[in-house]
């Protein structure tokens, strides 16, 4: 029974994402369903993780397909934080389309169904998965706030006449809060590799090609942050670089689950 | 009562004819209690746009009317519009949600509507439509956008400043040029809450004058790149025939923004300035296409916020109706009261009895009576309301009581 949350959350996330779309044409009551949109998916997802929690043996997110299901699930409460204020409901036009991709991609893997088991440890799935995954959210929100700032960016550069009327968050704040959601993603990220190699160390194992492209996300992020609270870069060439490394986020979480979840 | 309105706007008199009329607060505060003498209510309007009458009470709408006769001439009466009742508070909801002005939704005559409400002689019919009016004018504000996007060129820099920064709390100004409409960008800046730190202009007295007015630094045109690289904004003004900031004087910012608004024609800017990382250009036709934008965005704001104001005009119209009945309603009570009293005061009862009875008698009138008083008060709502009231006045002989 649980297992047709799944169907309001998409509902949901579906409805927000074309509201967000609407609110780019009709600013005002496009935008207000679209944040309820996102609420009430939230809310259905996470009664759908309390659902998989309860009947699981073990961790119940340990495949690839039930990792992406709470990955999404991360990304949209990162969103939360923020995403509910007017001047930011243009950045759900980049979370709530994914958000809703991504949940059937779960779906299609598996990964909202209930009765799930696991041969690793709680503790280390739990350190390991969630501190890597929180990153990997917190990465995605920042790309979002990068692709808006470049959108943002883009229409002050052309003389956009509507820039008044279809309002995004001010360049200033869209730039600092990139910087802040990465400077506190990338500690979540280091945690949650130790926590692997550590593992890894124990039991044994070779490096495979997952844990190399995030251990080229982890300098990619590092770079960003020194570049911009060392070397003062901000503006259009953080942004770039905040989705060049989110680049490799995705080819993490998309491209090459098969090497580490075999 | 009767409400009225006499007055003349913007929509059908020129400014030579508007200017006769026009009052200042104490004035219009004196002639609104001159005219409200005691009895009746007044509330004087008057701004750059309007001087209008709102009166309640016998005869007060043909001495406003006579008022601006003395005031301003048969010429300004000619002009005048007179509207009553519903009309009138239509009118004044309108006002208060700025759809009556010249740039709609314009925010600054609600506090004009709101002051002369406190310093007119409202009674019990314009202590009402006032508050309502402001009620209108807030929640026309706040339901629709049509108060939020910019109305002329000075405001439209700011808020495309604000675009680029957020908040403009000490983000620091630099002024080129000391004209009027450069002056008047920079107000708008100061305005919220960003700082005039230097005003660089080819007459050193000028600048000066300007400078010293918001506690800035003259200085040299020379000097020009080294303000702009500490700068936020920039505004350029002057009558120069050629660019006075060019790309290349622009210092490297690494992506820290710098927000230019070029307002001279010929421009002080070199267009090539947008270009680079971090600079954002606008020219006075960049800024008129943002104005023109926003003014359509207003005009269609407009329509949903006449929506809002027709609805709470109509809720106005039902309780001002309601008031037409209320002196039959009295009556009737009055008239079943004394009838009760008197037929009780027949019979001859024990303290007790007496008692019981009152309280019976007293329930079973309230009884009666409360659908009938009901149904008045619905049907005061409806066009034939007096009819109605009429009707009742006549079936129970309360004609004598009026």
């Amino acid at each position: 029974m649980a297992e047709l949350l799944f169907w309001p959350v998409l509902l949901a996330y579906g409805e927000a994402a074309v509201a967000y779309f609407g609110e780019t044409r009709v600013p005002g009551l496009p935008g207000r369903l679209a944040t309820w949109g996102v609420r009430l998916g939230w809310l259905a997802q996470t009664a759908l993780l309390v659902s998989q929690a309860a009947r699981a043996d073990g961790f119940p997110w340990s495949t690839w397909a039930g990792s992406l299901n709470l990955f999404v699930w991360l990304v949209v409460t990162a969103y939360l934080i923020w995403g509910c204020r007017a001047r930011f409901r243009l950045l759900g036009l980049a979370v709530a389309p994914l958000a809703a991709v991504l949940f059937v991609v779960a779906r299609i893997g598996g990964g909202t169904g209930l009765g799930a088991r696991s041969h690793y440890s709680n503790v280390f799935l739990v350190l390991h998965v969630g501190l890597v995954l929180a990153a990997f959210a917190g990465f995605t929100l920042a790309a979002a706030l990068a692709a808006l700032y470049l959108f943002q960016e883009r229409r002050l550069k052309r003389h956009d006449i509507t820039i008044l009327r279809v309002q995004a968050p001010p360049l200033r704040t869209l730039d600092g809060l990139a910087g802040r959601t990465i400077a506190v993603s990338l500690p979540a990220l280091t945690l949650g590799i130790l926590v692997g190699l550590v593992r890894l160390e124990e039991k044994g194992g070779r490096l495979d090609a997952l844990m190399g492209v995030t251990l080229a996300t982890w300098v990619s992020y590092g770079a960003y942050l020194a570049l911009r609270y060392r070397y003062g870069w901000q503006g259009r060439r953080t942004a770039y670089l905040a989705l060049a490394a989110f680049a490799l986020v995705v080819i993490v979480r998309l491209a090459l689950p098969a090497t580490h979840f075999a | 009562m009767k409400l009225s309105l006499v007055g003349i706007s913007h929509r059908h008199a020129p400014v030579e004819v508007r200017e006769r009329v026009a009052l200042d607060p104490k004035a219009a505060a004196a002639l609104a209690a001159e005219l409200a003498d005691r009895r009746g209510e007044c509330v004087c309007l008057s701004t750059c746009n309007r001087t209008e009458l709102y009166t309640a009470g016998d005869g007060v709408d043909e001495r406003a009317l006579e008022a601006i006769r003395n005031i301003g001439g048969d010429e300004v009466v000619a002009l005048s519009y007179r509207l009553a009742d519903h009309a009138a508070a239509l009118h004044l909801f309108r006002v208060a949600a700025g759809l009556d002005s010249l740039v709609p939704g314009e925010g600054e005559i609600l506090g004009q509507v709101r002051a002369a409400y406190e310093a007119g002689a409202p009674g019990p019919l314009l202590n009402r439509l006032f508050r309502d009016a402001l009620h209108a004018g807030k929640k026309a504000r706040a339901q629709t956008t049509i108060s939020e996007s910019p109305a002329s060129v000075s405001s439209a820099g700011a808020a495309l400043a604000q675009q680029v920064f957020g908040e403009l709390e000490g983000r620091r100004v630099v002024i080129v040029g000391a004209g009027k409409v450069g002056e008047l960008a920079a107000r708008s800046l100061a305005s919220r809450g960003a700082e005039l730190v230097a005003v660089a202009n080819r007459s050193e007295e000028r600048g000066g004058d300007l400078a010293r007015r918001y506690g800035a630094q003259p200085v040299p045109l020379e000097r020009l790149a080294d303000e702009l690289a500490s700068a936020d904004i920039a505004i350029a003004c002057t009558s120069a025939p050629g660019f006075l900031i060019r790309a290349g004087e622009v210092r490297e910012r690494r992506g820290r923004p710098l927000f230019l608004i070029d307002l001279a024609v010929p421009r002080d800017i070199d267009p090539a300035v947008n270009e680079i990382d971090g600079c954002y250009l606008y020219d006075i036709d960049d800024l008129e296409a943002v104005v023109e934008a926003s003014l359509a965005g207003r005009r269609r704001e407009a329509e949903r916020a006449e929506a809002i104001v027709a609805d709470l005009a109509e809720r106005f119209r039902s309780w001002q109706a309601s008031l037409d009945v209320v002196p039959t309603i009295a009556s009737l009570r009055a008239r079943a009261e004394a009838i009760r009293s008197a037929e009780l005061s027949k019979a001859k009862l024990s303290d007790k009895e007496r008692a019981t009875v009152e309280s019976i008698t007293a329930q079973i009138m309230n009884k009666l009576l409360h659908l009938p008083t009901v149904r008045m008060k619905e049907a005061a709502a409806a066009a034939d309301a007096v009819l109605y009231a009429d009707a009742v006045r006549h079936l129970f002989g309360l004609e004598d009581e009026r």
